[in-house]
């Protein structure tokens, strides 16, 4: 639905350069929630305006919905026809809502309509109907001041769809709400992605967002998509910070007389008691130091740091066996263990 | 006495209101292309800005009573003579352009950068920006500097008295100055005073009751008033 190939952009103020982005490709799937997440200054937001070229690219393209954009731009600072007939059908909700505040709800909905050249008969209906999908219809007359954060980005999400777009681009939504606001609102923008097949492209710096709304994520350093994939591939991927982040288990790396062993779910093997089974078929003690199991898109998925009694040469039998089970392990810390047991077998 | 008075005020009233009016017509577009061609801008224009910019300057700058003389040629051509009401309108609409140019400037700019992006976002063009967002945002502000424009604009009408243009200043000036008739001065002084003060309430208020509603407070009683007053804030944004 949203592909950027190779999509660059270098910000040139006295003789200075900026690298916002360093060649970002990016693949949404029509139809998912696509979470990028980075620290400030990673160029999430010059990539989100990137993507309704509110920022011209230096470089690279932008397809949106089978519509090369980057091409529809034109060599002047100015936005043609085209381009802007393009962005009235992708929507785009802003951390601080820029809704205006000189207009009543029902109206800073219809902006966008009244744009597009509705009819007043039009514009009403349809602003009541979105302000009723986001439960305010009882706000419809209210200014915007008489409103609660919350309730303005609710406002702030009836506009985005008011132009029936494909795509809704969210530019940190939720980074000036309390954590209880956060989750209606992440809850509503999921709701919509069922209901109407939106897809959904959102930048945060917040992990929790990902976790709880994201079928797939991208984690942006530096101008570049470090990691990108969906949740289950993440977690599949092994030394994924993306999936450690969504992920954290605690606990310690393994010694001397123990070994400690990262079992990461992501499918089938979720639903089966793997541990129990374990412990009972080679008589051993687990102890579970750490888990983050979540249901992401009907699967469980998650990943559980356990501790096995005795050296890591010890439990090759019993890992062996969580391997069997479709589990990906992972021994933190393995890479300083790796030449040992090379030294073991050459003796 | 009282009829010397009561033409004087409408002189003054006169003058002041047509010139006010092609001051608002003409500056509000000015104020508005000197955000916009300004860098960074909507229409980025440096050369443009810094014409625009600089003729603003000299202009808001000349004295005024010079300005008058200076546009002598301008005002016959326009107005076929360069004495009476007529004549002075001329001169004063156009000191008064680039001083309400540059409040529009200074209010326009206060407009939250995110609220044009978002209409840009929504398929908006510059002409839809400026309709949409600039204008009625800051809506309250350009009420005060209309206010402001005409209370400066008083005051500059009262040297139109020397192009025999009548009005409250020139009463002062020939009764009260030149053959000591000081009682009349203080009352010329007084009427100003009365009608100045009026003018500021009457804008304070409707730059307020419009700044309510986006405020931080709920909408008070002042809100039903306000609908009576919609319409005149509404030929502004029309003539943007």
């Amino acid at each position: 639905m949203i592909t950027t190939t190779g999509l660059t952009k270098v910000y040139r103020s006295r003789g200075r350069e900026v690298t916002a982005l360093d060649g970002v490709d990016l693949h949404v799937r029509e139809g998912e929630v696509y979470g990028v997440i980075g620290q400030s200054g990673a160029g999430k937001s010059s990539l989100i305006r990137c993507i309704n070229l509110l920022e011209r690219p230096t470089s690279g393209t932008v397809t949106v919905a089978g519509q090369d954009l980057t091409a529809l731009a034109g060599r002047g600072p100015r936005a043609g026809r085209e381009l802007r007939q393009a962005r009235s059908r992708i929507g785009m909700v802003f951390q601080h809502f820029n809704l205006l505040s000189s207009r009543t709800v029902q109206d800073n909905v219809e902006l966008p309509l009244e744009i597009l050249g509705r009819s007043g008969k039009e514009r009403s209906r349809k602003a009541l109907e979105l302000l009723d999908l986001v439960g305010l219809a009882d706000k419809a007359k209210a200014y915007l001041a008489q409103l609660s954060g919350g309730q303005k980005q609710r406002v702030g999400i009836a506009r985005a769809l008011a132009g029936d777009p494909k795509v809704l681009l969210s530019d940190e939504a939720t980074s000036a709400l309390d954590p209880e606001t956060t989750r209606s609102i992440l809850q509503l923008l999921r709701d919509l992605n069922r209901q109407l097949g939106l897809t959904v492209l959102l930048i945060t710096h917040e992990m929790d967002v990902v976790k709880s709304i994201c079928d797939s994520a991208a984690l942006m350093e530096q101008g570049r998509v470090v990691e990108s994939g969906t949740v289950s591939e993440l977690l599949a991927t092994p030394g994924s910070e993306l999936a450690a982040a969504l992920f954290p288990v605690g606990g310690e790396a393994g010694g001397d007389d123990r070994t400690v062993v990262d079992v990461t779910f992501h499918g089938e093997a979720a639903t089966q008691p793997v541990i129990s089974q374990l412990s009972r078929t080679y008589n051993i003690d687990i102890s579970i130091l750490g888990a983050a199991i979540d249901t992401v898109g009907g699967l469980q998925v998650g990943r559980m740091r356990i501790e096995l009694p005795g050296r890591y040469e010890d439990n090759v039998v019993p890992i062996g066996f969580l391997r069997e089970q479709g589990l990906q392990i992972d021994v933190p810390g393995a890479s300083d263990r790796e030449p040992l047991l090379v030294k073991d077998g050459a003796k | 006495m009282q009829p010397l008075l009561e033409q004087a005020c409408w002189d003054t009233l006169y003058m002041v209101g047509w010139s006010t009016v092609v001051a608002v017509v003409g500056g509000l577009p000015l104020g508005i292309l000197l955000v916009l061609t300004d860098r960074g801008g909507l229409l980025q224009n440096v050369v443009a800005n810094k014409v625009i910019g600089q003729v603003v300057n000299v202009a808001r700058s000349m004295p005024f009573i010079i300005l008058m003389v200076a546009l002598m040629g301008f005002t016959r051509s326009l107005t076929g003579t360069t004495i009476g009401r007529e004549a002075a309108i001329v001169p004063l609409a156009i000191g008064a352009i680039p001083f309400f140019a540059r409040l529009v400037e200074t209010a326009v700019r206060e407009v939250d950068d995110g609220l044009v992006e978002a209409v840009q976002a929504m398929g908006g063009n510059t002409w839809t920006v400026v309709r949409k967002v600039l204008v009625p945002e800051s809506l309250p502000s350009l009420i005060s500097s209309t206010t402001t424009t005409i209370v400066a604009l008083i005051g500059y009408s009262a040297m139109a008295g020397t192009v025999g243009a009548g009005g409250l200043g020139d009463i002062a000036i020939r009764y009260g100055y030149q053959r000591f008739e000081t009682e009349l001065m203080w009352i010329t002084v007084a009427v100003l005073a009365v009608v100045i003060s009026l003018i500021q309430f009457a804008g304070d208020f409707a730059a307020r009751s419009l700044h309510r509603r986006g405020g931080r407070s709920g909408p008070g009683p002042r809100l039903r008033l306000l609908k009576a007053k919609e319409p005149a804030a509404a030929d502004i944004s029309k003539v943007a």
